[in-house]
């Protein structure tokens, strides 16, 4: 035997398993503290090798930059190290349940980014001639159709940037719609329990915003849609509806309220947030809806990349059609033609405008076609159904534990709960929030739909196994019961074991800082000095 | 289906145990005559090999940049991204993470939020940057609202240097909230007179530089101007490799500063998605659009990081936001991030002297060619040609030999006849001098 086993096999040792070394870097094993780059970079170096740049003429005038620019570079293994190191102190979908609701955290396959950075798709400039990029324009308008063909529409508004982007372009074409028909309506309304964007994208626009409360069953009140409607006739402009709604229910009576926006004169936007409850299973487009953004990365999982970028479409009905915003592709027996002007445009084609320049976001597009695709007609649907089946096993199974606001009935993609389980334990929504982090997840979506006291509003997605929906299911009523019998502290200072503990958020907004600075240099006394 | 865990046996355990029938049953809220039983007009669902040959297919109908000598510039650009980059931008915990709203499980991202905020702040020498916008004229359009708050005015002046699409986005977003817009003519010399539009009731000029015709434009004389009458000078900029070497909007006098960042870290993508970097002045921090990060500490005393000044914001403040904006360019503005931090000052000095040396090779050769004119006395990467002929035909007979040339003015401004034999042409550090010769050769056998 000549095989060296120095130091092998290790034992567990036994040093008190309480024990835990404050360590001399801060840093827990894998769990790295890790600085700035401007802590640790130099004005001297790059990770870039470039060509030479000596001899080179000067044609700048007078505009040459003076002072430095005060940025300290990385050589190419520094960065890599210090990005890696910060990657690992983020919670993703790729390493755990994400149930954040209404936002829907579902797996984003890989084979999506393989496509979009094929170089005739990823490195093609959006003004080179419209004559060498034929496949770009074919892959928008094939997007396009599975996008009308799922909203039982027909036409679309590709360009817009993200989802509140898309619902500024649908209340743009809304209110170029009502300009063209010589009215000018100001009143828009919108349920209590619609996501912040809505209020604020119609605000911005110059409408006015008319809040409808929610019936006990946490969907909107026909008869108080009614008495808004009547106390603002000929003054509606449309309302803002999101189905299914933020609290996880499909609005019954989506069909009746279509017809009464209509009847006053208005438009039916819908908030597309939560289409993939309903992909296959419902159609926008039947459901008497005008405008509908669909939020490219929740329902056809482009990533979410720690907030963005986005993207998102806005499918329109006919009478909306000839407002949707340049550009837009025109099909005809000629093939495909792309409209960036308003010199380019026909009689019938009457674009409000322009929501960004270029041609939205062409990487997400693609994303989003490779899933679609890939799932087909009958994997959307399975889809949406298995969204739903997770979400209502989720509610079966903490349902006797913890509250649901509108009773026991069934949910579609995400089911709500209150905090009322939490009454009298000392616990709040926050703290159970926070307790979940140190149990490995995500929390769920909290304090909002603002309807509900202490909301937690959790969508699973299909993503999830069933194994991972009874651990995460035994995980929630641990905690619950843990909450109930009074153990604070397992909440009150959660979490303990996340990269940081609870953040100051008060001080950070009451004194912002913002950018890093040179810290001042130390000050240096006489005697010091000595 | 490969992406959906539940076999149909859990999924008949499910339903037992939720207590229904069938899963229509879960669907129950849909009305009857509505309900679908799938979308049977398209179709079904498709291998990975199967995708990939149909999207592969369509790809290879373009061209792509990468295979032509390549010219095209107008507001974005073709840049050499570093492998690095697009490598830890795939991270999952990047790539597959949510917006940092539980900041002790997002250190990640709100650290380089914060690493990016200063690298824009330092770049434009502003005081402070937000973490992104969707990109340059969605951020140009929230700048100019941005001023009307701050300045209780209405009134914007466009510079005839704007990028005509920014412009378009500007006035169209005006035209609906009801604020007023005065656009100036196109103006490809740099020698249009802004200064006397701007009077009492002007909130804002906007005014880029290098502007969309490449010219490098002096804003300290418009920012004073502006001063005078308590309106805001919107510094825009379309390529911020020019940051590397020319004079810095705040320095000039900027009160906010707008501009496209795709250049660094990201690539043409046909226009999307880029990054919008938006930065402006200490005072008027609390009426800027979009999530900003701050830092602080833990309960343990730690430095850490979080999204603050939330109250801006529209899942806060609703109807009374500063705006609609709830996400931002998170992955783009990461793939930003990395590429400065790569190169760093020294490395960024130097890509943007071997650009505006490129674009210096590039006007020579070109003005050479017998009834070419080159517009520009100062500029950066790129520049302006007025040809003899009208540019869109002579940019299309140069795609026929394999160039793609610049962007003929007259595809965005149709209406205007002036402009009609334009073209912003620019060169970055990718074109060598092969390609140089190429394009010379051919726009002169052409105009012969």
């Amino acid at each position: 035997m000549s095989m060296n086993t120095q130091g092998r096999p290790t034992a567990p040792g036994n040093a008190g398993e309480s024990f835990r070394p404050k360590t001399f870097t801060g840093n827990r094993a894998l769990d790295m503290e890790e600085p700035l780059i401007f802590e640790f970079g130099s004005l001297e170096t790059t990770g870039v090798d470039l060509d030479e740049d000596d001899g080179i003429e000067f044609e700048l005038g007078a505009f040459e930059r003076k002072a430095d620019i005060g940025l300290a570079g990385l050589a190419e293994p520094e960065a890599m190290r210090h990005y890696v190191r910060l990657s690992r102190n983020n919670y993703a979908i790729d390493s755990g349940l994400y149930p954040l609701g209404s936002c829907t955290m579902k797996h984003n396959p890989r084979l999506n980014e393989k496509m979009a950075r094929l170089p005739g798709f990823s490195d093609i400039h959006p003004l080179q001639p419209v004559s060498s990029v034929p496949g770009a324009l074919e892959l928008i308008d094939e997007l396009a159709h599975w996008l009308m063909v799922s909203t039982g529409t027909h036409a679309v508004a590709m360009s817009p940037k993200a989802g509140a982007h898309g619902e500024l372009c649908g209340m743009m074409a809304i209110k170029a719609a009502h300009t063209a028909a010589g009215r000018d309506p100001k009143i828009v309304l919108v349920p209590e329990s619609a996501h912040g964007t809505n209020p604020a994208t119609a605000a911005l626009l110059g409408f006015k915003v008319v809040s409808i409360d929610a019936k006990d069953d946490g969907t909107v009140d026909l008869a108080t849609l009614k008495n808004r409607i009547s106390e603002h006739t000929d003054n509606i402009a449309g309302i803002m509806l999101t189905n299914p709604n933020t609290c996880g229910l499909f609005e019954r009576d989506v069909k009746e309220i279509a017809d009464l926006i209509h009847d006053a004169g208005g438009f039916f936007y819908c908030d597309g947030a939560n289409f993939n409850a309903i992909v296959g299973k419902a159609r926008p487009g039947d459901l008497g809806v005008d405008a509908m953004h669909i939020n490219l990365h929740k329902t056809f999982s482009t990533p979410h990349g720690g907030g963005g970028p986005g993207s998102g479409p806005v499918v329109l009905s006919d009478r909306l059609a000839p407002y949707a915003p340049l550009p837009f592709i025109r099909k005809s027996d000629a093939g495909l033609e792309l409209v960036e002007t308003n010199a380019a445009t026909s009689e019938d084609e009457q674009p409000f405008g322009r929501m960004t320049a270029f041609h939205g976001q062409m990487g997400m597009y693609v994303r989003a076609l490779s899933y679609m695709m890939s799932h087909g007609s009958d994997g959307l649907k399975q889809a949406s159904e298995d969204a739903v089946l997770n979400a209502n096993y989720i509610r079966v199974g903490l349902q006797d534990l913890m509250s649901l606001p509108f009773g026991v009935r069934p949910c579609m993609h995400e089911v709500l709960f209150d905090d009322s389980f939490l009454k009298d334990s000392g616990v709040t929504t926050l703290d159970f929030a926070k307790a979940m982090i140190d149990e490995g997840y995500h929390p769920m979506t909290m304090y909002f739909p603002l309807v509900v006291h202490g909301a937690m509003l959790i969508e699973p997605t299909e993503s999830e196994s069933r194994a991972s929906l009874d651990l995460f299911v035994a995980t929630m009523r641990d905690l619950v019961m843990s909450a109930q019998r009074g153990e604070t502290e397992r909440f009150s200072g959660a979490p303990y074991l996340a990269p940081r503990r609870r953040l100051d958020e008060t001080g950070a907004a009451r004194k912002p800082v913002l950018k890093w600075t040179e810290p001042e240099p130390a000050q240096v006394t006489p005697e010091a000095a000595e | 289906m490969r992406y959906l865990p539940l076999s149909n046996t859990d999924r008949g355990d499910m339903l037992a145990r939720i207590g229904v029938n069938s899963i229509d049953d879960l669907f129950a809220d849909i009305p009857e005559n509505v309900r679908l039983d799938g979308l049977l007009d398209l179709p079904k669902r498709a291998s990975e090999m199967q995708v990939e040959r149909k999207l592969s297919a369509m790809a290879a109908k373009n061209t792509s940049a990468g295979s032509v000598p390549f010219f095209v510039g107008a507001g974005a650009y073709k840049h050499h991204v570093p492998a690095t980059v697009d490598h830890l931008i795939q991270r999952s915990e990047f790539l597959t993470s949510y917006t940092p709203y539980q900041p002790e499980i997002t250190q990640g991202t709100l650290q380089y939020l914060f690493e990016f905020q200063t690298q824009v702040a330092r770049l434009t020498a502003m005081d402070v940057a937000n973490a992104s916008m969707y990109d340059g004229s969605t951020g140009t359009g929230e700048a100019v609202l941005m001023a009307h708050r701050v300045t209780k005015r209405n009134k914007a002046v466009l510079s005839g240097g704007l990028h005509p699409q920014y412009r378009e986005v500007v006035e169209g977003l005006s035209n609906m909230s009801g604020d007023r817009v005065v656009s100036l003519p196109a103006d490809p010399m740099g020698t249009e007179d802004i200064l006397s539009q701007i009077d009492d009731e002007t909130s804002c000029v906007v005014v880029q530089s290098p502007s969309f015709y490449g010219q490098l434009i002096d804003l300290k004389p418009i920012a004073e101007k502006a001063h005078q009458h308590k309106a805001l000078l919107i510094a825009v900029f379309t390529e911020v490799v020019s940051l590397g070497l020319i004079e810095p909007p705040g320095t000039q006098g900027a009160d906010i500063v707008v501009g496209e960042g795709q250049s660094i870290g990201n690539g043409l993508n046909f226009g999307g998605p880029y990054v919008g970097l938006f930065a402006t002045r200490q005072k008027y921090v609390r009426q800027m659009p979009g999530r900003l990060c701050g830092e602080t500490v833990d309960a343990e005393g730690k430095r850490g990081f979080v999204l603050t000044l939330s109250t801006r914001e529209q899942h806060i403040r609703r109807d009374k936001a500063t705006s609609n904006i709830c996400t931002n360019s998170g992955l783009c503005c990461l793939a930003f991030t990395i590429h400065m931090a790569l190169l760093g000052q020294a490395g960024l000095t130097k890509l943007a002297r071997i650009n505006h040396g490129n674009a210096v090779k590039l006007r020579k050769l070109l003005s050479a060619v017998p009834g070419v004119e080159v517009l520009n006395t100062a500029y950066f990467n790129e520049f302006t040609l007025s040809l003899p002929k009208v540019a869109e035909d002579v940019v299309e007979r140069l795609v026929e030999r394999g160039i793609l040339a610049g962007l003929p003015v007259s595809r965005l401004e149709p209406e205007n006849r002036d402009l009609a034999n334009l073209l912003v042409v620019a060169s970055t550090e990718v074109n060598t001098d092969e390609d140089r010769a190429a394009f010379a050769a051919a726009l002169k056998e052409l105009l012969a």
